[in-house]
């Protein structure tokens, strides 16, 4: 580093300049991340934070089983066959649906889960629902000023608000729970969507599926048959993909230009006894401090920024989360960057003799 | 005499270049025994090999035949990581143009050759930088110049931090190439005097070379090359 830091600091306004493309490339990165993982929850979280270790997703009709909600029934026989499976230990229907919520503050669209208690997000107030109540997320609640005892009116059907759940959201529509009983009467569906499997060990899950023509996922894959989810994220880790690739060749071309303008201070380096790995170490270095110092930067400028931008749009980000996105562009950067450095390795310490002259 | 006393050694030493379908011989059957504390200074045209000659001598370049030995290692079995430490531990090299790096001052031009060979611990140590000032002070840059960087010293103080930079590491050997085309009539004389005063103060084997007449007279022995070949 001893040659390193002293060109970071003698060639300032250069390292400057290419310090605040990073610091500007990291701030979308970290704050497109923070947007990502906010419409995540926004239309994953209730799926995802099932008390279940699989869903079973059945078809109307026989018809071949697709992982999507949208698509999704499962029959008695379904539930019956899941249930008396060996290894497993509760097989629980579950109802999905969306709907719209109306009450005397105003209206607007929920998703509609009907199930077992076992099944109901953590509650803060009340009690799970029975027949003709409903479990409002807290994001309802909020919305509408409802409490314990309010009236709601679900699709048609009035019910009975019984308590408020920890915030959860569908396909970026808050939840809200009744017993299964009840989801069908609202949502006007005979048959409920998937099922819930809480496995023991020794459970044959594919010859279950092949028998009973269920496709069966593990929790964490089953949002992905959340219409508009796969697209959505899909867009959104392509474009931060994109700028990746982005971060890494602006690095390698920044050091690319930087390494051929030093050839000849290199050469001098190289004659006086520094060894190829000595100067690319300590390229690399300097590399390792300008993508630090720049996307650290930026990442504080996307976590301030997501504080603002948390009142209209969905964003999750905290120091936990922003960390995979950080070190991804440090080390593409310096990926990068170890293209350029390369270079040196072929640079002849003859001509700082002025062999070329 | 010992290798001890003979730190560099060239015995029929042939180089060539490769120059379209032929090769051009730069080195031809060139013999050179520089003793420590003694000055040489080869003579010559351009294109006569001189340029060609230090290279060799650097252990930058391997020649076609002959043997190199280098404080009192024969250079021509040892791998390039070995001949790169070799180097850096016996070679001292003044070039022509004072190749100093723009972003050090004068005593870090000093400091970063003692990083090369030893280490952070070594810069650690105040003693490498108050010898850094003891040896910048001892080729005539004063105090005020020693913390500069090179684009505020003059042609004579950027060459005088040369000389000192490849002293820094006390080598046995001390390759000078034209340390004086740069600078006028008078501060040739000065980097010429000098060249020789560190020669002897520092018991180094110097081989200078230079097309100044006002150097070669300070020499203790002046070789002239003519065509790849050495003479007295």
């Amino acid at each position: 580093m001893f040659v390193a830091l002293r060109d970071l600091r003698f060639a300032r306004g250069r390292f400057a300049l290419m310090g605040v493309v990073v610091t500007l490339l990291a701030t979308l990165v970290v704050f497109l991340h923070g947007l990502t993982e906010g419409l995540a929850r926004d239309s994953s979280s209730a799926v995802a934070g099932l008390p279940a270790d699989r869903i079973a997703f059945g078809a109307p009709g026989g018809a071949e089983p697709e992982v999507s909600f949208s698509d999704s029934t499962v029959s008695a026989e379904q539930v019956r066959g899941w249930t008396a499976a060996d290894g497993v230990r509760a097989a629980e229907p579950l109802g999905v649906a969306m709907t719209r919520l109306t009450v005397r503050a105003g209206a607007g669209s929920v998703s509609l889960f009907g199930g077992p208690p076992a099944l109901l997000p953590r509650l803060t107030e009340g009690t799970a629902p029975g027949r003709g109540e409903a479990a409002v997320s807290a994001a309802v609640a909020g919305t509408y000023g409802l409490t314990v005892g309010d009236r709601v009116r679900l699709g048609t059907r009035g019910l009975t608000v019984s308590g408020v759940t920890e915030d959860r959201a569908h396909a970026h529509a808050p939840t809200v729970w009744t017993d299964l009983p009840t989801w069908h009467t609202v949502s006007g569906h005979e048959r409920p969507t998937v099922l819930a499997l809480t496995l023991a060990s020794g459970a044959d899950v594919p010859a279950v599926d092949a028998r009973l023509a269920t496709a069966t996922v593990p929790t964490g894959d089953a949002v992905e048959g959340i219409a508009s989810h796969a697209a959505e994220q899909g867009s959104l880790r392509l474009v931060q993909g994109c700028l990746f690739v982005v971060a890494a060749l602006v690095t390698g071309a920044f050091f690319t230009v930087w390494t051929v303008q030093r050839r000849p201070e290199i050469a001098v380096l190289k004659a006086v006894g520094a060894s190829s790995g000595y100067l690319v170490r300590d390229a690399l270095a300097q590399a390792l401090v300008l993508l630090l110092g720049g996307t650290l930067l930026g990442a504080g400028l996307a976590l301030a920024g997501g504080l603002v931008a948390v009142r209209g749009v969905p964003f999750v980000l905290d120091v936990r989360t922003a960390g995979p996105p950080v070190a991804a562009m440090v080390v593409l950067g310096l990926a990068g960057a170890g293209l350029a450095v390369r270079r040196i390795t072929s640079v002849d310490p003859l001509t700082a003799l002025g062999a070329g002259r | 005499m010992t290798d001890r006393r003979i730190p560099l050694a060239l015995d029929r030493v042939r180089l060539t270049y490769p120059d379209g379908d032929r090769r051009l011989t730069a080195l031809d059957d060139v013999g050179l025994r520089v003793a420590a504390g003694e000055l040489v200074a080869v003579a010559g045209p351009s294109g006569s090999g001189k340029s060609s000659l230090l290279a060799v001598a650097a252990t930058l370049l391997r020649p076609d035949a002959g043997t190199v030995r280098l404080a009192g290692q024969d250079v021509g079995v040892l791998r390039a990581a070995a001949r790169t430490a070799l180097r850096r531990r016996a070679v001292g090299i003044v070039f022509q143009q004072p190749n100093l790096l723009p972003s050090l001052t004068s005593v870090e031009q000093l400091l970063v050759t003692a990083h090369l060979r030893g280490g952070r611990r070594a810069l650690r140590r105040a003693t490498e930088r108050r010898r850094a000032e003891e040896l910048l002070e001892s080729v005539g840059l004063d105090a005020s110049r020693r913390r500069r960087r090179p684009h505020r010293l003059s042609g004579g103080e950027r060459q005088r931090v040369n000389i000192a930079r490849a002293l820094f590491g006390t080598p046995q050997v001390l390759l000078v190439d034209e340390p004086t085309s740069a600078l006028d009539h008078e501060r040739g004389a000065r980097v010429a005097e000098l060249l020789r005063e560190v020669t002897r103060t520092h018991g180094t084997a110097t081989v200078l070379v230079t097309h100044d007449l006002g150097v070669l007279g300070r020499a203790d022995r002046v070789l002239h090359m003519t065509d790849g070949r050495l003479a007295e």
